[in-house]
């Protein structure tokens, strides 16, 4: 690996490559999904315990979530948000954030794919996960899952 | 029966004014024991509410204050519960009160907060959703209260124009309000013309961080009527519930929801559920309401929570707000203060202060901004992580 490949910001939350994912943990008992997943590395620690309260499951297996989902809602970023954040350019370019619900019954914040903007999207509308570059850090490329507006061209496509 | 009476109010006055934030909690302790006509060697119980941007003093916030006004013996208790911070130290010296351990209670919290966003603490944290909402997405506090806001306009039609409204409205409410930062009228227009932060909200659409304090006087009805304090403001209700599982409401700091695929969607949302347990356990109907004071952190919330308290029917609180009735002097006043709209937000005070401006009202006593007549008045208030408070008031 070569200090300028692309390596996701965070670990073991989505796939990558041409049709990445997100990654859910799955309790083994009653199936509940939880996103961010659980960290594997802590069995038994508080985060593998099953948050269905009629539950009392402590295993998670790592399940992919769906690719699509519909808009619950949307908005920007117009000031460059305070750290941690890091931001990409100098100077900042204001980015769209949507929070998507997906057919597991789950919403999951994201960024909104480089060159869409709120008029871009609608409460209801179709995204699908993408992965792009977040920032640049002392290691190359860190890259994050981001939802990207289905647009009619690419639907016929499919 | 016994209850529990709010024997005195106080507050410091919100603004930035850049001092000690015990200084302005032991001002509004002293003027809440003033009002209430107790001396503070009869408080047998101190709770502060923590505040988390001030150092250990912060940290111990209910012996910050019990020491800064002389120490009497008085047992103490801090509360910490991000933005319901204040209601849960109030349900904590009710809960004493009620359960005989204690007669007079006085309930404090105070704040000094800095400019511009609220930010995660310091440090690499990759286990806090806190801190991880803005490092991988940019995601602020005006980002969540944007999204609850577009989703007004997509599925009811909401505009800007009506956001815009309720800071119209709460402004005017306020102008008469000693305690409130920002004094003054502002139009449809000002709110527009400012900056938008997070499409849909404006500048004007979202409050401001305030350095304030809010302090009561509880105590026992029974040590009220001892005491001569006739027809008391009586606590009749503090709900500090935490959401039902699956929480389908995506919920500051987090980055997803609960996932509803196990058991289904839950009957009410969160915000539902903290308004209906108030109700229930006073057994005070939405229809019997006469004030509520909200936290309107952005405008559009301040709709939100019309509706999560069951004042009128989901999606129909734009109608409430065009027809005036949310205005003082109509059917159902809301934040007749002037909300966080004129406050600015004081975190461990603010639940405090909501609690204070209903006293106010129900004795008659809020000069300028009086809803005529009010017997019941309803708070409501949600913070980070679980927590939520509603405190049901009646004379």
């Amino acid at each position: 690996m070569t200090t300028t490949s692309a390596t996701p910001v965070i670990e073991g939350w989505f796939t990558t490559g041409d049709e990445p994912r997100l990654l859910a943990s799955r309790c083994t008992a009653c199936s509940n999904l939880v996103f961010p997943p659980v960290p594997v590395a802590e069995e038994g620690a508080a985060g593998a315990f099953c948050r269905n309260p009629y539950c009392d499951g402590d295993q998670h297996e790592s399940v992919e979530l769906s690719r699509r989902g519909a808009v619950w809602s949307y908005t920007d970023a117009r000031y460059q948000p305070p750290a941690p954040y890091v931001p990409a350019t100098d100077p900042y370019v204001p980015f769209a954030l949507a929070a998507v619900e997906l057919p597991e019954g789950i919403v999951v914040l994201g960024q909104v794919a480089d060159g869409f903007g709120v008029d871009d999207l609608e409460v209801g509308g179709e995204v699908e996960l993408v992965v792009e570059v977040l920032h640049v850090d002392e290691t190359g490329e860190r890259t994050i899952y981001r939802w990207k507006p289905v647009t009619d061209t690419t639907e016929e496509a499919r | 029966m016994s209850g529990v009476a709010i024997a005195g109010v106080g507050m410091h006055p919100w603004g930035k004014w850049g001092r000690n934030f015990t200084e302005y909690g032991v001002h509004a302790a002293r003027a809440a024991l003033a009002d209430a006509g107790i001396p503070w060697t009869d408080v047998d119980l101190v709770v502060g509410g923590e505040t988390v941007r001030n150092g250990y003093a912060g940290y111990v916030a209910g012996s910050t204050f019990a020491q800064a006004l002389g120490w009497n013996g008085a047992r103490i208790a801090t509360s910490y519960a991000a933005c319901a911070t204040g209601a849960q130290a109030i349900d904590t010296a009710r809960a004493r009160i009620l359960a005989g351990l204690c007669e007079v209670a006085l309930v404090v919290g105070a704040d000094t907060t800095p400019k511009g966003f609220l930010a995660p603490n310091a440090g690499e944290r990759w286990n806090d959703p806190d801190w991880l909402r803005f490092r991988l997405l940019g995601m602020t506090n005006p980002a969540y209260f944007a999204l609850y806001a577009r989703r007004r306009m997509d599925l009811y039609g909401a505009t800007s124009e009506d956001f815009a409204q309720v800071k119209v409205k709460n402004a005017r409410h306020g102008l008469a309000n000693p305690n409130a930062r920002y004094r003054k009228e502002v139009s449809v227009e000002d709110v527009l013309s400012s900056a938008v932060v997070s499409d849909p909200l404006h500048l004007l659409d979202i409050c401001a961080t305030s350095d304030g304090a809010a302090a009561v006087v509880l105590c026992s009805t029974e040590y009220a009527r001892k005491h001569g304090i006739a027809n008391p403001v009586r606590v009749a209700a503090v709900s500090t519930v935490t959401p039902t599982f699956p929480n389908t409401v995506i919920d500051m700091p987090l980055l997803a929801t609960d996932s509803s695929a196990a058991v289904g969607a839950p009957e009410r949302t969160f915000k539902e559920a903290i308004g209906q347990a108030a109700y229930e356990e006073a057994g005070i109907g939405p229809e019997d309401v006469d004030v509520a004071e909200v936290y309107d952190l952005s405008t559009a919330l301040e709709l939100d929570w019309i509706e999560d308290l069951q004042l009128c029917k989901r999606g129909e609180a734009e109608v409430l707000l065009r027809s005036g009735d949310t205005t003082i002097g109509g059917r159902i006043p809301v934040n007749p203060s002037g909300g966080l709209a004129c406050f600015g937000e004081a975190v461990p005070a603010q639940a405090i202060a909501q609690v204070c401006e209903l006293t106010w009202q129900l004795r008659g006593q809020a000069t300028g901004r009086q809803v005529e007549g009010a017997k019941v008045g309803i708070t409501a208030n949600q913070g980070l992580f679980g927590h939520g408070s509603s405190v049901l008031l009646a004379v």
